[in-house]
């Protein structure tokens, strides 16, 4: 992978993307392009649409029956809302870490394997205990939880259970990783864990994080996009958002004026 | 006086109490140099009641209704005692034959015309006793009047003079309020301790007829023979009773209304659109409604003959018209409802993060359901499953309508089997003499059914406990 190559073609772009929840617009004409070696933030006030934008990227909206996406967004030039586009292949694709850890109630092993399951991705029982390790080992829990993957992923603590569907998303090889407030359920160490984590991943997968966070966003992404009312504000290198917003809504909101 | 009269007029004075008791806290309500309410924009005095008006309102009121209404609910089932005891010290009851019988027939009569409900006596020795029996009544119903108002005044009187600022009124009320709710629940509980008691009260009676050995594993079941005095022995051998029920009810039926059920649970929270949910689900659960007679028709006379005539044609030995297995599918059909809407709670309590969770790794709908939905939501399935059983094998209009009566020990569907609850309605509804052991078997029967489903209740309860524990 080379420098030019990702950064003359973004992973995900968005054109001009309107969401609607029955009568009420939640987005407004927003337009942006996600990098593939960056981390990118979504900052803004709660229900300035940072999280529903953040669910029309893998159509995660589709599950919600009142809701309808104008526009387009594209994975590596091909538009997601295309009727040819298998909502399920976009999804092991795309993949997606919760507000509150949510692992399914198996053991810790089959949380992992869930994904590669459904999508054929490992032949034998070798490739499933090859898949969770490295899996484990990315997410920063294999040392924790080597030595009892039979036990039950609800029976883990709060910032464990976080990495576990970190490493279950990771399992499937996606190329982007979207991120929805991940650290807002778990305590301060936790959450740094998972910082940590966001790091090392970073370069891999490309990632998109949204949270209310605003010292969380200055230390993982490069970049970061502000939300206000439906609408992106500003959209930029993230160390010029905090220090030099062009906006004054921005500034406002990022020197806590409001928000 | 008629008694209701006399109920009115205590709970009129018991809200005269209550007005007026209330009236005198609130005047105590600003006392202490403050008698008059505070004057506008004066800061407001803290009241020096403990308790609001309306709380000593009630204590007095209390105190007037419930002593005296609970003097005339007692008096009103002593008092025709004391009248007949009245009446029989009268020199015209001296003449009365001493058979009890007719003693009473005549005492019933003359107690009839005086009250007004008949107006001539078969036998005219009645008539002598009218007169008497309206001076006993009178005076009684009188002197009950009297002690009811006297316990009216006595308790209101006593409560008045208690109301002071500083009296507790409230927590007094509170404790009356708390004793009413506590008798409310605790009625169903005496009721059903009595059921069980009178159960097990026959049920021993029973086990002094027949061993319970040979009852609980004997496996030859002819009441009839022991009625028509063959001898108790090897007569009442329940196992073919209990074989008959778990076939049809817990195997049958839950062979139809498992599947069935839980894919209706599964096609209602997880496909069908808002609008088909809202006709379909209450349409399922008016099901769980129709009387069960309704079913018992269906399953005689529609049910029954096709499955006769189907294992006729396909060449089964030993087909009835009565089978196991016309009453077992339609019970099955009965108890859909409520497997399903067990089944609906169980899958919609599993949180939409999950779901979520699933759908965002690139799972399919079925495969989060098959994977995902039905695994988390099964111990509430399995409590679900559980307490139809125990619904299905207790149910009775069905099985006596289609499930026929022959105690037969058998494992083909198509021949006629029996179920405890046939065998209870056929047992009491015989010509029999009550204490004879085929009717009280009916009893020993009602009690094993009982403990059957109480310990499946028990074991549902608490599975549905921990599931839900999981996620709250």
């Amino acid at each position: 992978m080379t420098e030019t190559s990702s950064s003359a073609l973004p992973k995900m772009t968005a054109r001009d993307v309107n969401v609607f929840y029955g009568e009420k617009q939640a987005i407004k004409n927003v337009s942006i392009d996600v990098d593939n070696d960056h981390v990118t933030a979504f900052i803004g006030p709660s229900g300035c649409g940072k999280s529903t934008f953040l669910r029309t990227l893998n159509r995660m909206n589709d599950t919600v029956a009142s809701a309808r996406v104008e526009g387009e967004i594209t994975l590596d030039g091909e538009n997601i809302y295309n009727p040819s586009m298998d909502v399920v292949q976009l999804r092991a694709r795309v993949g997606m870490v919760f507000q509150k850890p949510n692992p399914f109630p198996k053991s810790i092993y089959d949380n992992i394997v869930y994904g590669p399951r459904i999508h054929g991705l490992a032949g034998s029982k070798a490739d499933l205990d090859i898949i969770v390790e490295s899996s484990l080992r990315r997410a920063g829990l294999w040392e924790e939880v080597k030595d009892r993957l039979k036990d039950s992923g609800t029976a883990l603590s709060g910032g464990q259970q976080q990495r576990l569907c970190i490493g279950r998303a990771i399992a499937v090889e996606p190329e982007v990783i979207l991120m929805d407030e991940p650290c807002s359920a778990l305590d301060p160490i936790a959450t740094a864990k998972i910082e940590e984590l966001i790091h090392e991943l970073r370069g891999r997968y490309a990632i998109v994080i949204v949270t209310h966070n605003m010292q969380q966003a200055a230390r993982v992404s490069q970049r970061t996009a502000f939300f206000h009312l439906g609408t992106l504000v500003e959209y930029g290198v993230t160390s010029e958002i905090f220090t030099n917003p062009r906006e004054d809504r921005t500034k406002d909101y990022i020197t806590g004026r409001y928000g | 006086m008629s008694g209701f009269a006399i109920v009115i007029m205590v709970i009129g004075l018991g809200i005269i109490a209550w007005l007026s008791a209330r009236a005198k806290a609130a005047r105590l309500m600003y006392s202490g140099g403050n008698a008059s309410p505070p004057r506008e924009g004066a800061p407001r005095p803290r009241s020096a009641l403990h308790s609001l008006p309306s709380y000593h309102g009630w204590y007095v009121g209390l105190w007037v209704a419930v002593p005296a209404l609970i003097f005339l609910s007692i008096w009103a089932n002593i008092m025709p005692g004391l009248v007949t005891e009245k009446v029989l010290q009268d020199p015209a009851a001296m003449a009365l034959p001493a058979d009890p019988f007719t003693r009473s027939a005549i005492l019933g009569e003359a107690r009839s015309i005086a009250q007004g409900s008949a107006a001539t006596a078969f036998d005219a020795r009645a008539n002598d006793l009218v007169e008497p029996y309206r001076a006993a009544q009178h005076f009684y119903s009188i002197g009950g009047a009297i002690i009811a108002l006297l316990l009216a005044f006595t308790g209101g009187a006593y409560a008045f003079t208690r109301i002071r600022a500083d009296f507790r009124a409230r927590t007094r009320v509170e404790r009356v309020v708390m004793m009413g709710l506590l008798i409310a629940s605790l009625i169903a509980i005496v009721t059903t301790v009595g059921i069980v008691a009178s159960l097990l009260w026959e049920s021993i009676r029973f086990f002094t007829h027949v061993n319970p050995i040979d009852f609980l594993f004997g496996t030859k079941w002819s009441p009839q023979s022991a009625a028509l005095g063959y001898g108790n022995e090897n007569a009442f051998g329940a196992v073919p009773l209990f074989w008959g029920t778990i076939f049809i009810g817990a195997i049958i039926a839950m062979i139809v209304a498992i599947p069935l059920g839980l894919m209706s649970a599964i096609y209602l929270t997880q496909y069908a659109k808002p609008a088909a949910r809202a006709w379909l689900k209450p349409i399922l659960e008016v099901l769980a409604g129709v009387p069960t007679v309704v079913y018992g028709y269906f399953a005689a006379l529609t049910i029954a003959p096709a499955m006769r005539d189907f294992a006729v044609w396909i060449g089964i030995p030993g087909a009835s018209s009565e089978s196991a297995l016309a009453a077992g599918l339609v019970m099955g059909v009965m108890i859909i409802p409520f497997v399903s809407s067990m089944a609906d709670d169980s899958i919609t309590s599993v949180p939409q993060s999950m779901r979520d969770g699933s759908l965002a790794m690139g799972a399919t709908t079925s495969e989060t359901i098959r994977q995902v939905l039905i695994p988390a939501a099964l111990p509430g399935v399995v409590g679900g499953v559980l307490l139809a059983v125990s619904r299905a094998i207790g149910e009775t209009m069905i099985v006596v309508m289609a499930a026929g009566l022959a105690a037969n020990l058998t494992l083909n569907p198509f021949a006629s089997v029996t179920t405890v609850t046939t065998q209870i309605v056929q047992l009491l509804t015989g010509d029999q003499e009550f204490d004879s052991a085929k009717t009280l078997a009916a009893f020993a029967l009602g009690l094993v059914l009982f403990v059957v489903t109480l310990l499946l209740n028990i074991v549902a309860l608490q599975v549905v406990k921990r599931y839900r524990e999981a996620y709250e």
